[in-house]
C-alpha cells in the first residue's frame, strides 16, 4: 500500500478520532467529525490510501472501536506509531485496520509518501528516501487482517466448524 | 514458579497451572459485560450477519446507562433494541435504568475473586477491585466473545504500585490516581496488569478500590487489580455473593515483576489535573488562580455513595458559590437510595445541587447537561479530553469529590483540607 502521510502527536485520544457527541449516529457521521478537533481538513481531504502517523499511545481512552472504524471508513490504509494504546490496539485489528509500530515515526513528515509493507513490517519514505523498519504484527492478527477483520475470521471458523464431519 | 495475582488468574482461565508474560493464551470468559452503545446496537447485526447465538447467556450481563434518559430518536432506537434483544438472547442478567455499568455490575453480586470477565467499555478494569481479571474490549472483540466464549490474551506483567502510610483527611483514591497518571503518563501501564498494594490501599473502603482499579484505564493498564481481603468479603457477603474465595487468589512473594514502585499516602496532597489531560495534574495549590463556573459530581469514576458522602462532608452548611452551577448525577440508584435515606442527597441539594440521572451523562458526552464554550469546570469523573464533555472550548479539570465541593463554595480551584479543618 502507498500513500500521503498525516500527522499527529503524542496521545492521540479516542474522543478525537470518534467524538461521544457523534456517537449516538452510524460511521458514516462519525467519521465527518473524525480528528476535527486537531486538523479540521481531516475528514474532508483524506484520501483513500492515506497513512496516519501518530505519537506515543496512540488511540488511548475510550473502548469505542468506531475510533478505529472512522479512519478506516475514510479510507486510512494503516497507521503508524512508535507506541498504541492496548484497546485501540485490539480493536483495530478486530476490524482489519493493520497498525504498525515504528519507533522513527517521528522521522515522517505531513504529506510524505509512505509505501508500506504491513507483513514484512516495513516502510519505504519516498519523499525523504529513508526505510523505516517497524515491529512484525503478530502471525495471529495478521491472519485476522488478511480475513478482513474479526467479523470474517469467524465466518471462516464457524463456515469451517459446519462443514467438519461430525 | 511464583506467580503474580494476575498470572493466576489468566492460567485459570487458560487451564493452565502457570502462565509466562509474553505469551498468547487463549481464556474462557466467566463473565461479559456489555451496555446499550457499545453492546446489542452493535452485536446483534453481526450475530444475525454470522447466524450465531449468544454462547452462554447467564454469563452475559446487559445495562443500560450511555443513552438514558432516551431524550431523542436515536437515543430511544438504541435503547430499544437493548431491550427487545434482552429477550431474544434470553439475558437474564438484564440492568435496565438502574446505573452505570462498573457500580451496577459488582452491586448486583456479579464479581468476585477468581474470575475472568470482559466488559465493552473502557472502565473495566474496576472489576479488578474485587480481584477479577477484567478489561474492556470493543464492540466487535464482544461478538468474539459472545460467539465463541473464549478471548485471546498475551499474558501481562506486573506493575506493582505499593502505597505506604494512610491517606489524611480530604484525600481519596481518586487523588493517588491523578498523582500516578501525572507522574508516569498515561501509558504509565502499558497495558500491563497494574496491581495496588499496601497499608493506604488496605484502609480503603470497596468503592474507593473501585476508583483505583477504574482509573487503571487512565493510566494504560489493561487490569488493575487489588488482591481481596476481609474488606471484599465482608461487602460482597452483603450483596448476596458466596463461595468468596480471598486465599487462593493473592500473589506469590517474590514473583518476578516488570517494576515496582512505593509512595508514601499521608504526604500526598489533594491532586488536581489541568485541560487536557488526566496526566496535567499536580498539587491542588498550583490551580489557586482558577475561578470556575461548574462543578461536576458524576460518572462511575466519581459519584459512587462513598463519593458523594466525601462531597457532602464538604458541602455540609455551604452553598455552591453564585455563578456556580453544582450538577450531582449519583452513579446508581442504589447508591442514590441510600445517599438520600441517610440525609447526604439532602445536604447535596440543600447546597444547591442540580440532581441528574443515574447515568452516565456529560462524562462521556451524552445527555442534556453537556458543557458550552463557556464552561469551566472541575469535575469528579476521569477524563478530560478536548471536547468529551461537550464543546471542545469548554475547559474541564479534574479532581476528588471533596476538591470538586470545595471548589464549588468557593468558586476557585480549592484544597478541600482548609475547609474540613
Amino acid at each position: 500500500m502507498s500513500g500521503k502521510a498525516w500527522v499527529f502527536g503524542d496521545n492521540l485520544d479516542t474522543d478525537m478520532l470518534a467524538p461521544g457527541i457523534y456517537m449516538k449516529f452510524g460511521i458514516e457521521e462519525i467519521a465527518k467529525h473524525c480528528l476535527e478537533a486537531l486538523e479540521p481538513r481531516f475528514a474532508g481531504e483524506v484520501k483513500p490510501g492515506d497513512i496516519v502517523v501518530g505519537g506515543k499511545n496512540f488511540g488511548m481512552g475510550s473502548s469505542r472501536e468506531q475510533a478505529a472504524g472512522a479512519l478506516m471508513h475514510l479510507g486510512v490504509a494503516a497507521v503508524i506509531a512508535p507506541s498504541y494504546a492496548g484497546l485501540f490496539y485490539r480493536n483495530a485489528f478486530n476490524l482489519g485496520l493493520p497498525l504498525l509500530v515504528c519507533a522513527d515515526a517521528g522521522s515522517i513528515r505531513p504529506d510524505d509518501v509512505l509505501v508500506v509493507d504491513a507483513e514484512r513490517g516495513h516502510i519505504t519514505n519516498q519523499t525523504q528516501h529513508t526505510q523505516l523498519a517497524c515491529e512484525a504484527i503478530p502471525p495471529h492478527l495478521m491472519a485476522m487482517v488478511r480475513d478482513g477483520g474479526l467479523l470474517g475470521h469467524l465466518e471462516k471458523r464457524l463456515k469451517r466448524e459446519k462443514d467438519a464431519p461430525a | 514458579m511464583q506467580q503474580t495475582l494476575a498470572q493466576k488468574l489468566v492460567a485459570r482461565a487458560a487451564g493452565q497451572s502457570t502462565v509466562k508474560p509474553g505469551d498468547i493464551v487463549t481464556c474462557r470468559v466467566d463473565l461479559a459485560m456489555m451496555h446499550d452503545s457499545g453492546g446489542p446496537r452493535r452485536v446483534k447485526p453481526m450475530l444475525e450477519k454470522l447466524g450465531a447465538k449468544v454462547w452462554d447467556p447467564d454469563k452475559v450481563v446487559l445495562i443500560t446507562d450511555h443513552y438514558l434518559p432516551a431524550n431523542d430518536d436515536d437515543s430511544r432506537r438504541i435503547i430499544r433494541i437493548a431491550r427487545d434483544w434482552a429477550g431474544e438472547a434470553g439475558i437474564k442478567n438484564f440492568h435496565d435504568g438502574e446505573g452505570i455499568c462498573h457500580v451496577v455490575l459488582p452491586e448486583k453480586g456479579h464479581l468476585r475473586p477468581g474470575m475472568f470477565a470482559v466488559g465493552g467499555d473502557s472502565h473495566s478494569p474496576t472489576g479488578g477491585a474485587f480481584g477479577t481479571y477484567m478489561f474492556g474490549i470493543g464492540a466487535t472483540e464482544m461478538l468474539g466473545v459472545l460467539v465463541t466464549g473464549e478471548i485471546w490474551l498475551r499474558v501481562p506483567h506486573t506493575i506493582l504500585i505499593e502505597w505506604t502510610g494512610r491517606l489524611a483527611k480530604g484525600l481519596s483514591a481518586k487523588d493517588m490516581m491523578l498523582f500516578l497518571c501525572g507522574r508516569f503518563g498515561m501509558d504509565g501501564g502499558q497495558y500491563q496488569a497494574v496491581e495496588y498494594a499496601g497499608s493506604a490501599i488496605a484502609a480503603l473502603s470497596m468503592q474507593e478500590r473501585m476508583t483505583l482499579s477504574n482509573m487503571t484505564a487512565e493510566f494504560g493498564g489493561q487490569a488493575g487489580l487489588i488482591a481481596p481481603d476481609e474488606v471484599t468479603r465482608s461487602w460482597l457477603e452483603a450483596v448476596g455473593v458466596r463461595d468468596i474465595d480471598c486465599d487462593t487468589w493473592q500473589g506469590d512473594a517474590g514473583a518476578a515483576l516488570l517494576a515496582s514502585h512505593s509512595f508514601d499516602a499521608s504526604s500526598l496532597p489533594p491532586q488536581v489535573a489541568a485541560p487536557h489531560s488526566p496526566a496535567k495534574s499536580d498539587a491542588v495549590g498550583a490551580f489557586a488562580d482558577v475561578a470556575i463556573n461548574m462543578a461536576y459530581i458524576g460518572a462511575c469514576t466519581g459519584a459512587k455513595l462513598d463519593d458523594l458522602r466525601m462531597a457532602a462532608a464538604v458541602l455540609r452548611g455551604h452553598r455552591a458559590a453564585k455563578g456556580v452551577r453544582l450538577l450531582v448525577a449519583p452513579a446508581s440508584a442504589k447508591d442514590q437510595n441510600i445517599a438520600a435515606a441517610e440525609g447526604t442527597l439532602g445536604v447535596l441539594l440543600d447546597a444547591g445541587a442540580e440532581l441528574l440521572p443515574n447515568a452516565c451523562n456529560a462524562c462521556a458526552g451524552y445527555g442534556n447537561y453537556l458543557l458550552d464554550e463557556s464552561a469551566v469546570t472541575i469535575s469528579t469523573t476521569a477524563r478530560n479530553f478536548k471536547g468529551r464533555m461537550g464543546s471542545t472550548a469548554a475547559q474541564i479539570y479534574l479532581g476528588s469529590p471533596y476538591t470538586v465541593a470545595a471548589s464549588a463554595i468557593t468558586g476557585r480551584i480549592s484544597d478541600p483540607r482548609e475547609l474540613l479543618a
